[in-house]
């Protein structure tokens, strides 16, 4: 037969009742001070970026054109029809993010699938791979743009595309490093033990089934990633110097959108102003475009993942 | 049976799927066992050698020796904590997967020591399939990729092979009928039973000869777990099956071998029959008729 715990009797219940009851009131208007002030960070936060949205908009949208985008710099006091575009500046920026992150995105998602599934102890190398790659989530672009120069520009004897994606692939790389790594802890190790017990060999099931599961988070780092490099500047007027050519080769300089936003608005013009605002559009335009694609081009055969979704 | 048998064969010879070793010393060296007279002296799929394992510092198992028959199925009964779990995952080679586990001893499957040095612990599983308590299919495979996941990521590339044996596994699990127009749904959209199914059927299709399931029905309402039983009903003239649970009347019904065990050692294993209705050890009674666990 069951023991019977006898109950305690005291007044305590009725105690409670009575403080709980008392505060009601201001417990009520506590609740709804603190609501408006999380509505009004929500609203601090998102209207700055609204506003900046916004004027780049109203400034850039007006110099949007078929100039702009296929035309290479020309001689900006001159009026309008000899000023030009920036067109190898577009075509600069999608040359060396996408250099830079073919070069960044294997090495991240290795790196990070290898702290995850392969270290996820605290041996020593693990712990060091770790400790650098925080190490250089925080460095500066400026001395990474520096660090690029010493090496690569140097060494190849020239500013160069190559230079710009060595300093761009170094500040990507910790980015998708750390968002690999925490995505694929996320995926339950039910999963991995359902694999093994398949007798699946590891790395298989962390290609085949692991970075499935994990694909959305991976993703997002990437695009993250992408959006920051896209937008540096500090690294690439140490790496690739501009010019207002086209694309020659990979050891030879090349323009890009940061870098001539930063000349344009440098420049006492009006002309060169809009522009840059074109510019500036351009490259917001080019870092959402380039994420919808990949998310889609990802996305294409798959069910949505709720259980999973990072 | 659905395909022919010479496709299964195939399938275990080229992908290393016989284990080929050395008999281990233990063997020569065993003792007698000591088992109770009752015992069938039959020859074994199973035997577990002076089983010794540790998590860290603490023993989980404390030499056990057990003997499990072929084309039957064993169930493994005791209260929680005992070490049920610990012991089928020493069975494929899962626990040492954990790090801190240690194991020592020699399990015997066809007169092969499993923890031979040389044996490769990733064949030891293709052979063993396992059933986990919760069920969890792949979360980004369809019900077919699912069931062929072991296949296709063991190198399995004939895709009529393939489809063979998926359907063959789905029907064997139960649940061909129920996803036969839908084997491109997502795995994980199917309710708890019938995901308890697929993952029976995703490990039938590796062809095992024995199937460890981890109280495979504790997550699941009644129905569905009488289903589950029924097929282990169904699947023991083929397989060699060990289920651990937690119920001592699914116990009852679905065994044809009990062992109890409790705190690391097996107390007692024999005959369901025998061990529910004329347990010989105090502890095993006191158990069977719920005074503690």
């Amino acid at each position: 037969m069951h023991k019977e715990i006898p109950r305690q009797n005291s007044n305590n219940n009725q105690k409670i009742q009575d403080i709980m009851s008392k505060r009601y009131y201001r417990r009520k208007l506590v609740d709804k001070l603190a609501s408006t002030f999380a509505i009004a960070c929500v609203l601090a936060a998102i209207i700055p970026l609204g506003s900046i949205l916004l004027e780049v908009i109203k400034n850039g949208a007006s110099a949007i054109g078929i100039q702009l985008l296929t035309q290479p710099p020309g001689a900006i006091g001159s009026g309008l029809e000899d000023s030009g575009g920036i067109a190898p500046a577009i075509q600069g920026t999608l040359i060396v993010v996408g250099l830079a992150s073919a070069i960044g995105v294997p090495i991240g998602i290795l790196t990070g699938i290898y702290l995850s599934e392969f270290a996820s102890g605290a041996g020593l190398f693990s712990t060091a791979v770790r400790l650098f790659n925080d190490i250089l989530t925080g460095l500066p672009s400026v001395v990474i743009g520096i660090v690029g120069y010493v090496t690569i520009v140097v060494a190849v004897g020239s500013f160069s595309v190559l230079a710009g994606a060595f300093s761009l692939s170094i500040i990507m790389i910790p980015i998708v490093v750390r968002i690999t790594e925490e995505t694929l802890n996320v995926v339950p190790n039910s999963i991995r033990e359902a694999g093994y017990s398949l007798g699946i060999s590891k790395w298989k099931i962390t290609l085949f089934i692991l970075l499935k599961s994990a694909k959305s988070g991976v993703l997002t780092g990437i695009v993250l990633a992408i959006s920051r490099i896209a937008g540096e500047t500090a690294p690439l007027i140490m790496t690739i110097l501009g010019t207002s050519l086209f694309f020659s080769s990979f050891t030879t300089p090349i323009d890009a959108l940061p870098l001539r936003i930063w000349r344009l608005a440098s420049q006492p013009y009006d002309t060169a102003h809009s522009q840059g605002w074109g510019a500036a559009l351009l490259l917001i335009v080019i870092v959402l475009i380039s994420s919808l694609v990949l998310r889609l081009l990802v996305h294409r055969k798959g069910f949505r993942v709720e259980a999973l979704h990072v | 049976m659905y395909i022919d048998k010479a496709y299964v064969s195939i399938i275990k010879n080229r992908y290393g799927l016989t284990i080929d070793e050395a008999i281990h010393d233990c063997l020569l060296k065993m003792e007698s066992s000591k088992k109770d007279n009752n015992h069938d002296q039959g020859s074994y799929k199973i035997s577990i050698r002076n089983l010794n394992v540790w998590f860290g510092t603490k023993q989980i198992l404390k030499n056990i020796n057990l003997d499990i028959k072929p084309n039957a199925a064993t169930a493994i009964i005791g209260p929680s904590g005992c070490g049920k779990t610990t012991l089928i995952r020493c069975l494929n080679r899962m626990h040492e997967m954990t790090p801190g586990a240690a194991a020592k001893g020699c399990v015997l499957i066809d007169h092969r020591d499993i923890y031979y040095k040389t044996v490769d612990p990733v064949i030891i599983k293709r052979r063993i399939g396992m059933v986990f308590q919760k069920p969890n299919p792949f979360p980004t495979m369809s019900v077919f990729d699912n069931v062929a996941a072991g296949l296709k990521l063991n190198g399995v590339k004939d895709k009529r092979l393939i489809k063979d044996i998926v359907e063959e596994s789905l029907k064997d699990a139960a649940l061909w009928d129920e996803v036969k127009h839908e084997l491109d749904k997502p795995g994980i959209g199917l309710s708890g039973g019938q995901q308890q199914r697929l993952c029976i059927a995703r490990a039938l299709a590796m062809q095992p000869e024995i199937l460890l399931m981890d109280e495979p029905t504790s997550a699941l309402d009644p129905i569905a777990s009488s289903k589950i039983e029924e097929l282990i009903h169904g699947l023991k003239k083929d397989l060699t099956i060990i289920t651990v649970t937690h119920n001592m009347l699914q116990a009852a019904r679905v065994a044809d071998f009990t062992a109890f065990m409790y705190m690391g050692e097996l107390i007692e294993y024999g005959s369901t029959n025998q061990i529910f209705k004329n347990p010989q050890k105090e502890l095993t009674e006191r158990y069977i008729s719920g005074k503690f666990g």
